[in-house]
């Protein structure tokens, strides 16, 4: 279903979603995001090979922004899919949260937050 | 012409139910972004029937049909015999309203609302009809 990978880097960690977040499979980013949140201030998520991702795995990203704002984390997505970049706007997440299209573009908008 | 899937009420089903719409639709000739908009709305409802309706009880059953109404509409009726769900009653949370909350859930209804054209909730013979019509070509 879903296969969730974090790498440390340099000055940030990385977490790689592979596959699909639905009502089932949600509880594995949460544990990743909670784990990179507490371990990190800059996190990215890579969401290149998500193939789909319903409220339960937005609802995880939308439960971390106070949390993270408070706690001063930047967080930046990239490499979303049309289809899965749709879901975020149809509840205009792209407001809420950083999404950029790759790699290059999150590493350099975690560093200067 | 009709399509049925009949399905225990565990979570781990979502992602058969989502195969079973996606090959339904497969006939018709719509986007990737559409396709996977349906299958969405789909998913949403089945999720929390299963989840909130049905507490995860795979001895449950629901239903999922599929009604391809010419080339105009694609109508999706989602039956189920669980706690029923008062539309009525719901009042959709502002997004500002979920994100300070710091809750996970809340979002889902909304997905489904945005997506479909119609959605209706209905009580008859025992069973829960969670009805969501989508008229093609919008």
């Amino acid at each position: 279903m879903v296969k969730i990978d974090t790498i440390s880097e340099d000055n940030y960690h990385l977490i790689q979603v592979n596959g699909e977040i639905d009502a089932s499979s949600s509880i594995e980013l949460d544990a990743a995001l909670k784990e990179a949140s507490e371990n990190t201030s800059k996190i990215l998520i890579d969401l290149t090979s998500l193939e789909y991702i319903s409220s339960a795995g937005l609802g995880v990203f939308i439960s971390y922004l106070e949390e993270l704002k408070k706690k001063e984390v930047s967080l930046v997505i990239f490499g979303l899919k049309e289809k899965v970049h749709e879901v975020f706007e149809i509840l205009g997440l792209q407001h809420l949260m950083n999404i950029v299209e790759t790699k290059e573009e999150a590493v350099k908008a975690v560093n200067e937050a | 012409m009709k399509h049925k899937l009949s399905i225990s009420c565990s979570k781990s089903n979502l992602l058969k139910i989502r195969h079973f719409v996606a090959d339904q639709l497969v006939s018709i000739n719509l986007s990737e972004v559409e396709l996977h908009k349906l299958v969405l709305a789909v998913d949403e409802v089945c999720a929390n029937l299963i989840i909130h309706s049905n507490h995860c009880n795979p001895t449950k059953k629901i239903d999922v049909i599929i009604d391809l109404i010419g080339s105009e509409q694609i109508q999706f009726t989602i039956k189920d015999k669980g706690i029923s769900f008062d539309l009525n009653k719901y009042q959709e949370p502002s997004m500002n309203e979920i994100v300070s909350s710091g809750r996970k859930g809340g979002v889902g209804l909304i997905l489904v609302k945005r997506i479909m054209d119609k959605i209706e909730f209905s009580t008859e013979k025992n069973y829960n009809i969670c009805r969501l019509t989508k008229n093609l070509g919008k």
